[in-house]
């Protein structure tokens, strides 16, 4: 991100803490739109927050350490999901995320060095009746088999 | 609703979406447009019709086609045939639905025929974004005949005399708890939608929201009548984009419809629904702990009493409710509390989604009355056990449950029948595990689970799941010790009764349970050392086969810690006690000499 778009970003985010402003738990919905628009809560994001909202900076810490969807770096372009629910772990799931690791050479929760991926491994998301499921940032792949993560993955190092 | 002389239904669950659906959807599109044939037969996107093991699915109205595994370039032939010539394109029909050259009606295959959709009644029929199909299916019926001819206290009898209980887990019956809320006094009171869908490996409350948002929303607007509020809240999981949009699209439908704001139906009853996310903590789906994250706060399970029908949300008296639990409603009161009753066992009624995975060939979502037995849903519903392999257990209510063995496959399901076999209901997700799924795998699996949600407000809970963890782990590892079974449960108990919340008090089950009915596996691992499944690497032994080996020497260089030695041309060998159970000579024997067992 430019500082031309991280700019462009915080004016966005007034926009979202006024809409939100007089809602009653006005933090939760500012956070997950926040996390939405930057990709993370960059700190000057929560100073504003911070500010408008009239809550502590140690409480919106509190709630962002809290819940795994936010995240207070930066992610990698693209976000891999493995999912590791029940229905794909019965079906091989850590094998795939194995390989994964193998591939791209990082641990789950971790950002390839060129800022291409993050990875990440994830509950349910509803697709159990493909698993085991991997998901791209939007794009799901199902009933995958160990071997088919280098050519998914291939896709996207374009 | 304009006439057309066919409908196109394609599925837009997530499971069909993710298989590439929409291409569906546009190519039909497209196709009907270049025939000219816009105007007489209409394409919709509709909600999961359960069978997504083999989707993505289309059906085809009048004559109810069900075509299974379509693919975007199938579509031209569909478009050709069927809908110019009138010819099914047999090829593409669910196999199931053809028998001796004659199709069968899909209500008379397997996977439907026990099936009694309720909840599920309007997924993969109607189209979700369209408030006027629902309204054509007598949706928003119920919440006329409520409000117009129905006291709140007459609401709550009838769903108490229908005997429904929360489908979220505890089986709570839903009248009672709306009864509580009613007689709470209070200038405001609340009612909640819980849609965390915490379970991994469930997925109906995602379905019915993709695909029967409306019947939510009714559903909540009739509890809002009967308790005396005006304001309601859906807590979505963020991971459903498309469940949150559909509810999103179905809110501003019902607002502009009269259905939801400032005197519904002209009449002087006002009720307003928002929506708000979760952001990925399993501990909201807990009563307390969402009721704490709709206010911004760390989602944390607060001490009850208080209960929320008396001081719930921002200190207000409050329901909350199960999306499954709200899709029985509007048909509660439109066909009477006695047709519900009629349905299921003695103490549990109605119906039941079950989301079946795991080593099953129908995987999907299924609806059965209560009562119907694990066997006829695994073997008969689901199709059984792909690959010729042998049952092993069945798990339900996920992280906080148990396992049920063949043993007891016959066991009709119900509330009370699964908590006498050490499991529970849950929110119905049924994961079946095979001859190669390892017992003791599956409960370190789920104390990971636990381990890593736990909100870490109690003792109990934070680290006496942890000490449970490193247990299971160190068993896994092939380092389990004489009195570890008596440690684990020892442990299991102390949290049962200690824990604060549900998450805690429930979170030692499926150690419990396998070991009720795995006991064997626990000491294989123990005490031989092996693992029965073959699952467990770090009791994998990795095995030479001297007549296979060609001692070409490849094992030996790969292997990290020098584990394998040998002489050329001769076979190789290793050593058990160095090897570090990588399996890296396995991948590399060109040969296939090397086996694990
Ligand atoms: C740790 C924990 C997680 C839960 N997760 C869910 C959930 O994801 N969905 C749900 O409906 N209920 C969940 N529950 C149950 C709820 O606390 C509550 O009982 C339920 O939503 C009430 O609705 P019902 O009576 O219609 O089932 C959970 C409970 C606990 C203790
Ligand atoms: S039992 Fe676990 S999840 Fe529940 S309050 Fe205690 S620490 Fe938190
Ligand atoms: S790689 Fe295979 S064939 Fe070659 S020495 Fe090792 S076991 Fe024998
Ligand atoms: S499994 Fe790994 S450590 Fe063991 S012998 Fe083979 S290569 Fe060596
Ligand atoms: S368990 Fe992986 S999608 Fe449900
Ligand atoms: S998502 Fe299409 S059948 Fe389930």
């Amino acid at each position: 991100m430019t500082e031309m778009e991280f700019k462009e970003k915080l004016s966005k985010l007034e926009s979202i803490i006024n809409e939100h402003k007089n809602q009653q738990g006005a933090l939760m919905p500012v956070l997950n739109e926040t996390q939405e628009l930057f990709g993370y809560l960059p700190e000057e994001a929560q100073k504003r927050i911070s500010e408008e909202l009239d809550i502590s900076m140690a409480e919106i810490y509190g709630v962002a350490t809290f819940y795994s969807r936010f995240t207070l770096k930066p992610r990698g372009k693209h976000t891999i999901g493995v999912c590791l629910g029940t229905a794909c772990y019965v079906k091989n799931a850590q094998e795939i995320i194995d390989r994964i690791k193998k591939e791209i050479k990082i641990s789950a929760g971790e950002t390839t060095d060129d800022g291409l991926f993050t990875l990440e491994a994830t509950r349910c998301i509803g697709c159990c009746g493909l698993a085991p499921v991997m998901t791209v940032g939007e794009d799901v792949y199902g009933k995958i088999v160990p071997e088919d993560v280098t050519d998914i993955i291939k896709k996207y190092q374009g | 609703m304009e006439m057309y002389r066919s409908h196109v239904m394609v599925c837009r669950g997530t499971g069909c979406t993710s298989s590439n659906s929409e291409q569906i959807v546009k190519n039909f599109e497209e196709l009907l447009k270049q025939h000219g044939l816009e105007n007489e037969v209409v394409v919709e996107r509709t909600g999961c019709f359960g069978l997504c093991a083999l989707g993505p699915i289309v059906i085809i109205y009048p004559e109810a086609s069900f075509y299974s595994l379509v693919k975007p370039e199938d579509v031209e032939e569909i478009v050709n045939e069927h809908l110019i010539k009138g010819r099914v394109v047999k090829r593409l029909l669910y196999a199931e639905t053809i028998e001796n050259d004659t199709i069968k009606s899909i209500d008379d295959v397997d996977f439907y025929k026990k099936q009694v959709r309720i909840a599920l009644r309007n997924c993969g029929v109607i189209n979700p974004e369209n408030i006027d199909e629902y309204i054509a299916f007598d949706g928003y019926k119920a919440l006329e005949k409520v409000l117009t001819g129905m006291k709140p206290t007459e609401v709550i009898d009838t769903i108490k005399k229908s005997g429904l209980r929360g489908r979220g887990g505890g089986g709570f019956p839903t009248g009672t708890k709306w009864e509580f809320a009613a007689k709470s006094q209070a200038d405001q009171k609340y009612v909640l939608c819980n849609a965390d869908e915490g379970d991994p490996g469930a997925f109906m409350d995602r379905s019915v929201l993709e695909g029967d948002p409306h019947a939510v929303i009714e559903a909540m607007t009739i509890a809002a009548y009967a308790i005396g509020s005006s304001q309601g809240y859906v807590y979505v999981r963020a991971e459903y984009p498309i469940a949150v949009k559909r509810l999103a699209i179905a809110i501003s439908q019902a607002r502009e419809y009269g259905l939801l704001g400032q005197n519904i139906m002209g009449t002087d009853f006002n009720f307003d629904l928002e929506i708000r996310l979760g952001a990925g903590a399993f501990v909201c789906g807990e009563e307390t702990a969402l009721i704490a994250s709709i206010e911004g706060e760390r989602g944390m399970p607060r001490p009850r009493p208080p209960f929320p029908a008396v001081k719930g949300l921002f200190g207000k008296p409050t329901i909350l409710n199960n999306v499954e639990t709200y899709a029985n409603i509007p048909q509660i009161i439109n066909n009477g509390a006695e047709w519900f009753a009629a349905m299921g066992t003695e103490k549990s009624k109605g119906t039941k989604v079950f989301a079946l995975g795991g080593k099953i060939n129908n995987t999907g979502l299924v609806e059965v009355p209560m009562g119907t037995t694990m066997r006829e849903v695994i073997f008969e519903i689901g199709g059984g056990i792909p690959n010729g392999k042998k049952f092993k257990a069945a798990q339900t209510g996920g992280p906080s449950g148990g396992c049920i063995p063949m043993e007891h496959i016959d066991v009709p399901i119900d509330y009370d029948n699964l908590i006498a076999l050490g499991s529970m209901m849950g929110s119905g997700g049924l994961i079946v595990m095979d001859e190669d799924n390892c017992m003791v795998d599956i409960a370190r699996f789920f104390l990971d689970f636990t381990v890593d949600e736990s909100c870490g407000k109690c003792t109990p809970c934070r680290e006496g799941t942890k000490r449970m963890l490193d247990i299971l782990e160190k068993i896994v590892e092939g380092k389990g010790q004489e009195g570890d079974i008596e440690k684990l449960e020892t442990l299991a108990n102390t949290i049962k009764n200690s824990a604060l919340c549900g998450l805690g008090q429930t979170a030692p089950n499926p150690v419990l349970s396998t070991l009720k009915y795995f006991r064997d596996e626990y000491e294989a691992h123990i005490y031989d050392k092996k693992c029965p499944a073959g699952v467990c690497q770090g009791l994998a032994k990795y095995t030479i086969i001297e007549d296979k080996c060609k001692g070409c020497g490849i094992c030996a260089k790969q292997c990290p810690v020098t584990a394998i030695s040998g002489k050329p041309k001769t076979p190789y060998i290793i050593e058990h006690e160095k090897c570090a159970k990588c399996g890296v000579c396995l991948e590399k024997c060109p040969f296939g000499a090397i086996i694990k067992a």
